[in-house]
């Protein structure tokens, strides 16, 4: 029962880490409709930051440095958004309608930022230094715990997508997003500036990417390449759930990290890995939208 | 006052409206009648800036609006009722109103005088916009125009697909509203446009061919040309 009940909670907590990285492309992908290929180097982005942070901790503020974590999951935030925002402005905003020119630009511009990290931050992996209460774990009961920056990340990712819930659907910039996307000329014949949403919406994706970034440095050592390991699965996720629906996104990503891990510990990792496909191809094939269909126009039309 | 100098308009290449002027007063109503392809809904857009489009003078009582992108001339005071409603779908009735809120510059709540002129659209404050009836939709999308508290509210087609008495009640609200704002409103049917216009224009091929006071216009050749 004890193994079980580890085995279940090692598969939630791969599927928050998965939302973590997923819901920024709810957003970019499933409600703008742009594939943003750069996507996993926002996480990248957001996890050197989070290294950037915890270095100018250990420098000058020894004395702090376990606060270091609630400073770096804001900077990781921030400053993967003001990317976003200034890739939007300069590429992105040229390549609306066209997804294939998209997707090679956006395929380009990964290259080129993991090119840069690996400029400013050498090859070789980096990590970073958790605190002490990240680290050590929870005793559930005797023969159950769960360890702490597992839990933490969960929080987390549980609190990033109700956020961004609320935003969407209880805001007046979420509303104005949502009018955006489902009718563009009719959203700027009521008064919104329609490409400041564009640009706004990007960032708040490319944002939440880089908040998944500073997550994953907890879990495993940084590298410039490390985007690439959540980008594909991320997009699984997405598509799996339902592009654009946030409660697509809950559902896909507990589906793939819980079914996943599930699979691996019944049979072992590659036939786990390559079951959970199948699944997603049985999924795919009885509903093409996903298992929540999409409420932004643009997937429909 | 609208005042629109020599606007030309279209898509892509060629223009479909050419050198077209027209005025839009306040408290009057203006027509602007047309058959199907004459470029009034092309006229429309080339107004609010939604497509490809060049005027001489385009303003808004003293302000220019012919610089300015879409989002802009919704704030300066033009509010848009577009052929085919044009209602957002997935959002709530209430939502629906807020956003013209965006372009409203001097309140940030939707006024009560609107349930009034549309009493069907309280009942529904939290159906979603795509579930509501045509005529209802045509309310809302009247209604969210006057959230945004335009100098000139303007309407393509409202009559269009919609049964009689919602269509006198369109006609009753407009009316009521021309002491507070000028009001542009395209038409092809004639028998609305002759209840409740000050002025119209007549529109062939984007080109003004005729114009004049209601009461004074050559109402045969507009018969004639609607009916061509
Ligand atoms: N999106 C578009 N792209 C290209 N041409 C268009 C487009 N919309 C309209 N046109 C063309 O412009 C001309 C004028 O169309 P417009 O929609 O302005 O007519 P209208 O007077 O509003 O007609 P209706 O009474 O049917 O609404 C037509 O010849 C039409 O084919
Ligand atoms: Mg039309």
């Amino acid at each position: 029962m004890g193994t079980i009940i580890m085995q279940l909670f090692n598969g939630v907590s791969v599927a928050s880490i998965l939302m973590l990285a997923a819901i920024g492309l709810t957003i970019t992908f499933g409600l703008m409709g742009i594939i943003n290929m750069a996507h996993g180097e926002f996480i990248m982005i957001g996890a050197y930051t989070t290294y950037v942070i915890q270095n100018l901790f250990q420098t000058y503020l020894p004395h702090f440095f376990s606060s270091y974590v609630f400073v770096a999951l804001i900077a990781s935030f921030v400053v993967a958004a003001l990317l976003g925002y200034l890739m939007e402005r300069t590429i992105i905003r040229f390549l609306y309608d066209r997804p294939e020119d998209s997707l090679l630009v956006t395929w380009g511009i990964s290259l080129v930022l993991q090119q840069l990290a690996q400029n400013i931050f050498g090859a070789p992996d980096v990590s970073v230094t958790t605190p002490k209460y990240l680290q050590g774990s929870i005793q559930v009961t005797k023969t159950v715990s769960f360890a702490t920056d597992r839990v933490v990340i969960l929080i987390i990712a549980l609190a990033a997508i109700s956020a961004v819930a609320y935003m969407l659907f209880k805001t007046r910039f979420g509303r104005n997003i949502t009018a955006t996307m489902q009718n563009r000329k009719m959203a700027a014949s009521m008064g919104i500036n329609t490409k400041r949403i564009d640009s706004m919406t990007f960032a708040l994706g490319t944002g939440l990417a880089g908040l998944a970034g500073c997550t994953i440095t907890w879990i495993g050592s940084i590298d410039p390449s490390i985007g690439q390991d959540y980008i594909v699965n991320a997009f699984i996720t997405v598509v799996v759930g339902g592009a654009g629906t946030l409660l697509g996104t809950l559902f896909g990503s507990a589906f793939m990290g819980v079914g996943d891990t599930s699979l691996e510990f019944l049979t072992n990792p590659t036939i786990g890995q390559a079951l959970i496909l199948i699944l997603v191809i049985v999924v795919l094939q009885f509903k093409p939208k996903g298992m929540f269909s999409s409420k932004s126009r643009k997937l429909n039309d | 006052m609208l005042t629109i100098e020599d606007l030309s308009a279209g898509y892509g290449e060629g223009t479909v409206v050419n050198n077209l002027n027209l005025i839009a007063n306040q408290g009057q109503v203006t027509c602007l009648i047309g058959r199907n392809g004459a470029g009034k809904t092309t006229t429309l857009r080339g107004i609010m800036g939604l497509i490809k489009s060049s005027a001489d003078t385009l303003r808004l009582d003293e302000t220019d609006l012919s610089k300015m992108p879409t989002y802009r001339r919704a704030q300066s005071g033009i509010g848009y009722v577009p052929q085919g409603r044009e209602i957002f779908p997935n959002m709530t009735v209430r939502d629906n109103l807020r956003i013209g809120l965006e372009a409203n510059e001097n309140s940030q709540q939707v006024p009560d005088y609107l349930f009034t002129l549309f009493p069907i659209l309280k009942q529904f404050l939290d159906r979603k916009g795509g579930d509501l009836s045509g005529g209802q939709q045509q309310q809302l999308a009247i209604a969210r125009a006057l959230v945004t508290d335009p100098k000139v509210l303007i309407l393509d087609e409202p009559t269009e697909g919609i049964q009689p008495s919602v269509i006198q009640e369109i006609g009753e609200v407009i009316t009521e509203l021309k002491s507070k704002m000028a009001i542009l409103i395209v038409e092809q049917y004639l028998e609305f446009v002759m209840q409740i216009s000050d002025y119209c224009y007549l529109l062939e091929n984007g080109n003004i061919t005729l114009e004049g006071l209601r009461n004074e216009i050559d109402l045969e050749q507009v018969k004639h040309t609607l009916a061509l």
